[in-house]
């Protein structure tokens, strides 16, 4: 199901993202999602995540499917050229997936293959129009396809909290120009800040979904404020967290302060996008603190 | 080595909006350049009285050897409204970096050809694409100065302005954003999705033998 179809039904939709097993076993992933994750409008499969190689996100994408989930496809230009790139979503259309999150991807370099090479031949934009061009019935070489064309709801992201948000809004409209129909958010900690990127983001007129990362500890908040592009964590939660530990009620802090956010966020955007990094199991009780 | 070829007669003329300063640069041997179409070309522009100076010289991408060689043209320069630089992406980039906030245009592709190319070490890069972007870019290269080489805007990679690959290294499009911002050129960063082409060294490699 298009989650573009659920968004026109004024749905608020809710989203979580799994990361598939370096392994080819999908059992594991399959059972977690459907016991955590079965109540919400979709679920993202990241594709090789940080450039650590893993199992596929279309044959993730297709167990889940067949499991009764609704996949969205996470494709990313790091490791296939346009050939690969619209072959790959043309065997999601034959699977019947279709709804694809088109990112660029993380470099090589940060994953682990640092030697391998990295191809990068399109870009999120470009892959949107490659999907735009399939949908019209040829390739991005302007060749006809056979029979009925495929069709998705085209999802991309951006970073509302990003040092240069200017230049985040100026990507943003690239990619509803080449085809963008609905936005999923990178983390936000910074309500303020979401609010007024969303009041920016406005004249777009595509539903964006709010960005969540749980805090698993003031460490992991530190690391990513270092680390982690388009994420600040401020100082009072990161003391929040800390205090957390010190009553060793470790994991409920993060819990409650991504509801707290949920909470102050939802007037003003079309839905939420959790990714709890191996936090599954959390996500249930997240959503029943934000309201959800 | 490179080749560099004149971008077609309407590529030009829609960049250019009034007149222009030219620069022709002659520098390395290596760099086969179009003298005959560029001396079409300049005399068309000039009777049309969209040329307030032209200088021919070489090396312009050493900075130094171009402030100098400038010297005599400020004036010329100062009254155009563009500089239209016939040279390879490296040169076209130094005169950029030269008028950080004047307009700089590529009037030439860049192509590579086998062999040794280059004398001057410098922090600017030409990839040799075969269909130099710098009239998109506010004259930094997407190629070179971008590690992923993207061709439609940043990565969201960028922390604090700095590479996700390399926190040594400023962002490429972060540099191009904010240079086209100074250039009051951010509606260049509406055009149509650009898609890199893969076969455009090889067509030219081919037709000079
Ligand atoms: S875009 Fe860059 S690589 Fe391509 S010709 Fe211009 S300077 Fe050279
Ligand atoms: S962070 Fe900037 S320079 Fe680095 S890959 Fe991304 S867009 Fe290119």
């Amino acid at each position: 199901m298009k989650v573009t179809e659920l968004f026109r039904q004024g749905e608020f939709v809710v989203t979580a993202e799994v990361g598939p097993p370096k392994g080819c076993h999908l059992e594991g992933v399959v059972e977690e999602a459907k016991e955590y994750l079965s109540g919400l409008s979709a679920v993202n499969v990241t594709d090789c995540q940080s450039s650590v190689m893993r199992v596929g996100s279309l044959a993730t994408c297709k167990a889940l499917k067949d499991a009764g989930l609704n996949p969205i496809y996470q494709l990313t230009c790091r490791d296939r050229n346009r050939i690969a790139l619209q072959s790959d979503l043309l065997s999601a259309a034959a699977f019947g997936i279709d709804n694809v999150l088109c990112l660029t991807g993380d470099h090589t370099k940060l994953g682990d293959h640092p030697g391998a090479k990295p191809v990068f031949d399109l870009d999120s934009v470009s892959l949107l129009a490659a999907i735009r061009a399939l949908e019209e019935g040829h390739d991005l070489a302007g060749n006809e396809l056979v029979g009925e064309a495929p069709s998705f709801a085209k999802g991309a992201v951006v970073s509302p909290c990003s040092d240069s948000v200017d230049a985040q809004l100026a990507k943003m409209e690239r990619k509803v120009l080449a085809g963008a129909e609905f936005f999923q958010t990178q983390a936000v900690y910074d309500t303020e800040k979401f609010l007024a990127f969303m009041e920016k983001a406005k004249q777009f007129d595509r539903p964006v979904q709010l960005g969540i990362v749980l805090l698993k500890s003031a460490g992991m908040a530190t690391y990513m404020n270092k680390a982690v592009a388009g994420i600040h964590v401020p100082d009072e939660m990161i003391a929040e967290l800390k205090a957390d530990k010190e009553k060793t009620k470790a994991g409920i802090t993060g819990v409650e302060i991504a509801a707290r956010i949920i909470r102050a966020c939802k007037p003003y955007c079309q839905g939420v996008h959790i990714m709890a990094m191996g936090w599954e199991s959390k996500i249930p009780q997240l959503l029943e603190l934000a309201g959800l | 080595m490179l080749i560099t070829k004149l971008k077609s007669r309407e590529a030009i003329e829609s960049l250019l909006g009034g007149t222009c300063f030219i620069l022709n640069c002659h520098g390395c041997k290596e760099l086969s350049f179009p003298v005959a179409e560029a001396e079409a070309l300049e005399a068309e522009l000039a009777a049309a009285g969209k040329v307030t100076g032209i200088l021919t010289t070489d090396y312009v991408c050493n900075p130094e050897n171009l402030q100098l060689r400038l010297e005599a043209h400020k004036n010329e320069i100062e009254e155009a409204d563009a500089v239209l630089v016939l040279s390879c992406g490296v040169g076209v980039q130094t005169v950029a970096e030269c008028f950080p906030e004047k307009k700089v245009l590529a009037g030439c592709d860049t192509y590579r050809l086998p062999g040794t190319q280059g004398v001057t070490p410098l922090e600017v890069d030409c990839g040799q694409c075969g269909e130099c972007y710098l009239n998109l870019t506010g004259g930094i290269c997407p190629i070179t100065a971008c590690s992923k080489s993207l061709l439609n805007g940043q990565c969201g990679g960028a922390k604090n302005g700095k590479c996700e690959v390399d926190p040594e290294m400023d962002c490429g499009w972060e540099r191009i954003y904010r240079r086209l911002e100074a250039l009051g050129r951010l509606d260049l960063l509406k055009v149509p999705t650009q898609l890199r082409n893969y076969s455009t060294d090889d067509e030219v490699y081919k037709q000079n033998g």
